[in-house]
């Protein structure tokens, strides 16, 4: 293989990682803090220990085109074993470690997975629960690797062994398997299938996404240059392994750029261990932010009064002059020396306990953020920045340059990246990074991508004039018609809601209906702290979400939205008439959300229909039991009475005038 | 269940081994009242072995005599097949026994590393003032010490609240602590003074599990009290019933739910 910087003979993960052992051998690749200490590989060590999980995996017997399941949180171990994976010409499917066992089913039947590698003995006793349905409908796992060796003593080893024995075995058998690998290696090329995700399914079952090396390596290569990403840079990994932004990140650009890849603790110990590497580029969804910053401003509200009034003070600097300084536009010279001092008193420390420090380029994208949460980071002089992106656009499709981050935008299209809209509105896009197929489902694939590789997101959206920015609207199917014509997009509703940290979760109704009536959740961690600072007592999520000044806290947020929505001609008639805040939180356990947390409309409409029939028949309060599921399994049921709220409406006298 | 001295397989197909510890015809009096009256029975080498009886019925009593606490007046207690006598706390740590307590005794102001790190106090070797310049031996011991609590708080799960000081802990961590402060000093036999008690249900879940992979994997002995029947039942392979510091029933815990003189002090009986 030539040495160069081009794809040209990088055509593949392994061939990658074979580059980077001989370019920077001593350099870290993979850290992971394990019994306090972080404890590092380098890109030597990743190169040899892949290599032994292969040739193990070869002795196994895994043949060309086999489909090893990978389940697990982030662990170094678990990543090299989709990088051996795909050595052994295998292909790796990651999977969600938090899927129930039926989920998992699905997924190992529908890929046909030979081989399973598990994280701990949780994930192998779901693998074990399944296994014996998945042989009665013919898939047979052959071997079930396992990574953490706890409490897995006394299990059936016939068909089961330690990952590090499994490599063990491959050290010692290497005489034999040696020039078997070499060759498969070397028959890897662009065109090969680099991993297969499930999409989470918004609607129906999951969909297996196949993602070919020339998909993956373009697509790194391409963010990495856009974002000047280097072996010098830092990244934590710590979103789902099963997530493709995870895969890209983690795998591709990591392995593209030969940057350090940190593996957490365990995810409780996420926060300080974010803290003590200070990553310079950073992925999360705005959840991850939203959640930040309303811990600190939690832990603000019980500060001392000079602490708190300092904080107010510099914050107000920082969002008057912050991101014109981190886009480098002209700031007085006062102003530059104002928010000098915040960055001594405040910004830095705070930057310090978040564990941005030292980012460099931060990004985030799966929802929609609060503008306000948006620009708190953004002026504290952190680069987050925005992109638009799909499981089927191996991530990327839009993201903001520096220098050009809106809020309210989601960018140019990426590097080598075609977008159009159509007539009705729904983005398409066309890319190097374009999926090759659904696997196993060839009609999906013709629905979803033409002859011409053109790809239908199914997101509605425009690009603003003069700018060039995408802006996204909705989901094109969940973008309606009201009864009397006025269009209805839930989600725009859902989000401008969910900007309040009181609300947790919105869902908006109102297609080929009168008017718009929404679901609430409230944020149990912003209300429950109000709700301790006010002396007000509350047993349970259920109570305190129908007590009265709750209530009314809401009902002042949904007419806010009200009005902001009426200054919009185009939006005024998804103004929310009635509302009603949910006795439970809503959860992908229920099956109400997705695994990443998108709300599965259909499910919900079905599920609370007399919930929805209240909020339209002028009742003022409804009577009402629900099924949950907790994390064990078992079902139990809630009983409630929820209050419904009337909310003003603002009259949209700009549209009447045009009419 | 087939016991001899060699010992028997316990369920789930634990071998268990020899005698460890061996209480003889023990009794224990403060003044004039009786605590233990005339108390026999033993602790096999890898069990679980549980001591249950109504409040009052001298069960934290006979953890105090086994751990060494309190000296009876009659009776013997053997450890390891030799007859021990009285002892210091320091000397019944190095034997090999370390306990938690019912009311947790942890250092509030101390980070849950180093409330777990006065757990190896006694195999700590460098004198008073190495230790205190932290030079040569202390700082290599230390890093040995060190290693080992780390194994302990994965394998308990507290990594996250490795710094945090033990006062601003919830009481079920804190029962956590206790309980990888008790690893910590390598015990043969654990005792454990009510592990679950004010827990909740996902706490004593929690607990049990621990407790079973404690015995599992470090095949450590493991007596406990116990008020959460339960949890008894579930966890122990052996249990003693004691009330008014007599013996009343001592077996596994199928045996010990069919006796009949359990229940009446269980169920209480009708005095007539």
């Amino acid at each position: 293989m030539a040495e160069d910087a081009t794809t040209g003979d990088l055509q593949s993960i392994p061939a990658l990682l074979a580059r980077n052992a001989r370019q920077w051998g001593a350099l870290p690749a993979f850290r992971e803090k394990e019994f306090g200490i972080w404890q590092s590989w380098t890109w030597g060590q990743t190169a040899e220990e892949v290599r032994a999980m292969a040739l193990g995996f070869m002795t196994l017997g895994i043949e060309r085109g086999d489909h090893v399941a990978i389940i697990g949180r982030n662990r170094p171990a678990l990543y090299w074993s989709m990088v051996a994976a795909q050595m052994c010409g295998a292909v790796p499917v990651p999977l969600y470690q938090d899927a129930v066992a039926e989920e998992m089913a699905y997924v190992l039947e529908h890929c046909g997975a030979r081989f399973v590698v598990a994280g701990d003995q949780e994930q192998v006793d779901k693998v074990l629960e399944v296994q014996e349905s998945l042989e009665g409908r013919g898939t047979k796992l052959d071997h079930i690797a396992y990574l953490d060796k706890r409490g897995m003593r006394k299990y059936d080893h016939s068909a089961m062994n330690a990952l590090a024995d499994i490599a063990a075995e491959g050290r010692a058998a290497h005489q034999r398997f040696d020039a078997e690998l070499d060759a498969r290696i070397a028959e890897l090329t662009y065109d090969h299938t680099c991993v297969m995700l499930y999409t989470s399914g918004t609607t129906g079952k999951p969909k297996g996404v196949v993602l070919s090396n020339r998909n993956i390596i373009e697509t790194s290569k391409n963010s990495s240059e856009f974002d000047h990403l280097s072996h010098h840079d830092e990244v934590v990994a710590y979103l789902p392994m099963a997530w493709v932004g995870d895969f890209i990140f983690s795998v591709g650009q990591a392995f593209w750029t030969g940057f350090t890849v940190n593996c957490p603790e365990n995810a409780a110990t996420m926060m300080t261990d974010l803290r003590e590497i200070g990553p310079t580029y950073f992925f999360a969804p705005p959840r991850v932010f939203e959640t930040q910053l309303t811990n600190v401003m939690i832990r603000m509200e019980d500060a001392g009064r000079l602490k708190k009034r300092m904080f107010d003070h510099y914050m107000e600097v920082a969002r008057r002059v912050g991101p014109a300084i981190l886009d480098g536009k002209p700031v007085s010279g006062l102003d530059r020396f104002r928010y000098w001092l915040g960055n001594i008193l405040v910004y830095g420390p705070l930057k310090n306990t978040l564990g941005f420090s030292r980012i460099r380029v931060g990004y985030t994208a799966g929802e929609a953020i609060g503008p306000e949460i948006f620009d708190f980071y953004r002026s504290l002089g952190i680069n987050l920045k925005q992109l638009y992106g799909q499981t089927e656009a191996s991530v990327f499709i839009t993201q903001q340059p520096d220098g050009e981050v809106r809020s309210d935008t989601v960018g140019v299209p990426s590097p080598g990246v075609e977008v159009k809209i159509a007539e009705n509105g729904e983005v398409f896009y066309r890319s190097p990074g374009t999926f090759v197929e659904y696997y196993k489902n060839a009609e999906s694939t013709a629905a979803t991508k033409d002859a011409e590789g053109w790809v239908a997101t199914g997101d509605a959206g425009f690009f603003e004039d003069g700018t060039g920015h995408l802006r996204i609207i909705d989901r094109a199917k969940d973008v309606g018609k009201m009864a009397d014509g006025h269009l209805f997009a839930p989600k725009y509703v859902e989000n401008k809601l969910k900007f309040y940290p009181n609300i947790l979760e919105a869902v908006v109704f109102g297609a080929n209906r009168s008017m718009c009536t929404a679901f609430i959740n409230i944020d149990l961690t912003a209300v429950g702290n109000w709700a301790e600072r006010n002396n007000i007592a509350y047993a349970s999520y259920q109570e305190l979400s129908q007590h009265p000044q709750v209530l009314e806290t809401v009902a002042a947020h949904v007419e806010e939205v009200n009005r902001s929505l009426a200054a919009d001609p185009m939006l005024a008639g998804c103004q929310i008439h009635r509302f009603l805040i949910l006795h439970k939180e809503l959860d992908a356990d229920d099956g109400e959300l997705t695994r990443t947390r998108k709300v599965r409309r259909k499910i919900i409409e079905e599920k609370f229909a007399d919930l929805i029939a209240a909020l339209y028949d002028g009742s003022h309060s409804i009577y009402t039991e629900t099924e949950v599921t907790y994390e064990d399994g078992r079902k139990g049921k809630i009983k409630a009475t929820l209050t419904i709220r009337d909310a003003k409406v603002e009259r949209a006298a700009e549209r009447m005038a045009a009419e | 269940m087939t016991q001899d001295a060699s010992g028997y397989t316990a369920a789930g197909g634990r071998k268990i081994g020899g005698v460890l510890m061996e209480m003889k015809n023990i009794t224990l009096r403060f003044g004039g009242v009786k605590a233990i009256t005339d108390i026999s029975f033993d602790i096999r080498d890898g069990e679980i072995r549980a001591i249950i009886g109504p409040n009052g019925a001298g069960k934290s009593s006979m953890l105090n005599v086994i751990s060494g606490f309190y000296v009876p007046q009659e009776g013997e207690v053997w450890f390891k097949g030799y007859k021990r006598g009285p002892m210091k706390p320091y000397q019944v740590a190095r034997l090999g026994i370390a306990r938690t307590f019912q009311n947790i005794a942890l250092f509030d102001g101390m980070s849950v590393l180093d409330n777990i790190m006065t757990g190896r106090l006694t195999m700590m070797k460098s004198g008073l003032l190495s230790q205190a310049i932290w030079w040569g031996g202390a700082q290599k011991e230390e890093t040995e010490h060190r290693e080992k609590v780390e194994k302990i708080i994965d394998f308990l799960e507290i990594q996250a609240i490795r710094k945090t000081p033990v006062g601003r802990l919830p009481y079920g961590l804190k029962k956590r602590v206790e309980l990888a402060r008790a690893l910590a000093a390598e015990p043969k036999l654990l005792l454990l003074d009510e592990p679950m008690a004010g827990m909740n249900v996902e706490e004593k879940e929690d607990m049990s599990r621990f407790i079973l992979d404690v015995n599992d994997e470090f095949g450590t002995t493991i007596a406990l009290i116990e008020h959460d029947m339960g949890v008894v039942m579930d966890l122990s392979d052996r249990v003693v019933v004691m009330d008014y510091g007599r013996k009343i029933g001592d077996g596994t815990p199928d045996e010990v739910r069919n006796n009949q003189e359990v229940i009446d002090a269980y169920l209480g009986v009708a005095h007539d």
